[in-house]
């Protein structure tokens, strides 16, 4: 029973890493109609600049809100100067164009830093607390706690301000938008950085755990876009729960299915997201696209 | 007083010149109609007012000369356009399009009573408020369209076929309630509409296009009563 305890544990640990990488994807995707698959490596850029800070002696707390509010204009930059010429055509372009932008941040943070791991020190201390006989890491659980309030927020942006409306209506349709008097441009700009801030939030949160690599997330983002496509692309909620259940469910079949263990266990996620598709194509939480004609 | 005056308006998709130098002249609460057959140039004239176009000449609205200016600065000075087909956003639910209708007001305290006069204007919307746009008949997606353009408070309403692959009593319908909007705001208004019985229920005066140019100006009674154009213009 124990170890049963602990593999949950460590699951929704790494869950919510996934679920981290996984809110950004649905912030964008919420904000701008797209998917971005460049989400985790400008994670990564902004873990990069939070290191490149501290090696300048800063206190780690104000690199990385250095690292975080930066992160707000390049995400607002890239959206400006490089997706936009794409947000017109075909949305498919636009996110090829995101699986490229992926490749060249990973390339661009080799680079600056090489691809050598770099420790990244933990915002929380290192010690562990045991709960109901497993033991918990400070650190998991005030990750986890930070991405359940970084969701709560999420939710309650989308759901309850202006400015989330404003964000879904230019998702929505951008032009028609326009009619209502939104500014189109800067919404847009508003989204992609609150997206990569968030990424940066994920970053900095992993970082010490993985430690930093120009790949450190691209493992994460699979799981990431698998958490997405499981909880609904349009919940904060969903994606939360669904990354949860990908980082437990894992681990426990990594364990207790000898066949699959822990080389195949990458393939567990996928094996549900196939069937939880055929039974619910829009996702645990996410809301039918309904179009009439 | 003249609220929007276009004078020798042009316009183009890419190389395709469809304005060949348009006039016209909405007053101050007035309803003006522009009719005219299947490319003429009704809905570009509509979209080089709300900027979705490239235009060359002069549109002035309120003395001042607009061309040229994104779509949701038009909207911000006051002229609000439904757009031909569905102008809604379709994964937003009916409160929240007319919520987004209403996203440059400063008066934030009327808009819940804005919102009950829509519901009470088009009463198909009442039981949909929860309902997302796209799941709405195109009738409800028409008057939403209509009622998310009244939400801004404009001062001019640019409306683009709102009887656009409609059943004709629902046309109808939408009809009345955009004339009763009419009265009851005073918002002028500028309609494009193939149905002309539908546009001289809403016009006091129109002007009908051919290939891109005015071509013949009038009040409504005495473009009601002319039969060539009738034939020609307005299908009978």
């Amino acid at each position: 029973m124990g170890t049963f305890i602990q593999l949950v544990v460590d699951g929704l640990a790494t869950g919510s890493i996934y679920a981290a990488l996984a809110l950004a994807i649905v912030l964008v995707n919420q904000a701008t109609g797209l998917i971005n698959f460049a989400q985790g490596g400008l994670a990564v850029l902004s873990s990069y600049i939070a290191f490149a800070f501290l090696q300048l002696q800063l206190p780690l707390i104000v690199a990385i809100l250095i690292a975080v509010v930066l992160s707000f204009f390049i995400g607002a930059l890239v959206e400006r100067f490089l997706l936009r010429r794409f947000e017109r055509g075909d949305p498919d372009t636009a996110v090829v164009v995101t699986i490229g932008l992926l490749t060249l941040v990973t390339g661009i943070a080799a680079m600056i830093w090489t691809y050598n791991n770099r420790a990244f020190p933990s915002l929380f201390p290192l010690t562990s607390v045991e709960i109901l006989g497993a033991v918990v890491s400070v650190r998991s659980l005030a990750t986890t706690v930070t991405i359940v309030v970084i969701m709560v927020v999420l939710q309650l942006l989308f759901l309850r301000t202006k400015l989330g409306l404003a964000l879904r209506a230019v998702a929505d349709n951008p032009a028609s938008a326009a009619f209502s008097g939104l500014p189109v441009g800067r919404l847009l700009m508003v989204g992609w950085g609150l997206a990569a801030t968030l990424g940066a939030v994920a970053g900095v949160l992993v970082a010490p755990q993985l430690t930093l690599t120009p790949g450190m997330l691209d493992t994460a983002l699979v799981y990431a876009l698998a958490s997405v496509i499981l909880g609904g692309l349009s919940s904060p909620v969903g994606c939360v729960v669904a990354a949860s259940a990908i980082g437990v469910l894992e681990n426990l079949v990594a364990v207790y299915v000898p066949l699959i263990g822990h080389d195949l266990k990458i393939a567990v996620p996928f094996a549900l997201i196939f069937v939880i598709l055929i039974l619910r194509p829009q996702g645990l939480f996410g809301r039918k696209v309904v179009v009439r004609v | 007083m003249t609220l929007l005056e276009l004078s020798g308006v042009t316009a183009s998709y890419g190389p395709v010149q469809v304005l060949e130098g348009v006039e016209l002249s909405v007053p101050e609460g007035g309803s003006v109609g522009i009719l005219g057959a299947n490319g003429a140039g009704k809905t570009t004239t509509l979209r080089a007012i709300s900027g979705t176009v490239r235009t060359g000449g002069r549109i002035r609205f309120e003395g001042r000369d607009i061309r040229g200016f994104r779509p949701d600065r038009v909207a911000a000075l006051g002229i609000a356009h439904v757009p031909e087909g569905r102008g809604t956003l379709g994964q937003l639910s009916v409160r929240e399009n007319l919520m987004v209708g209403a996203y440059l007001r400063k008066d934030r305290r009327s808009i819940p009573a804005d919102i009950e006069y829509c519901l009470d204007l088009f009463p198909q919307l009442q039981d949909r408020v929860a309902s997302r746009a796209a799941s709405l008949s195109g009738g409800e997606q028409q008057m939403l369209a209509v009622a998310r353009a009244f939400m801004a408070k404009p001062k001019l309403l640019l409306l683009d076929e709102a009887s656009l692959g409609l059943a004709p009593s629902t046309s109808k319908t939408v009809y009345e309630a955009i004339r009763r909007l009419r009265l009851d705001s005073g918002i002028a208004m500028l309609v494009v509409e193939q149905n002309a019985n539908l546009a001289f229920s809403l016009v006091d005066t129109a002007t009908v296009l051919e290939t891109g140019r005015n071509v013949l100006t009038g009040s409504s009674d005495e473009l009601r009563g002319m039969d060539e154009i009738r034939r020609a213009y307005l299908g009978g």
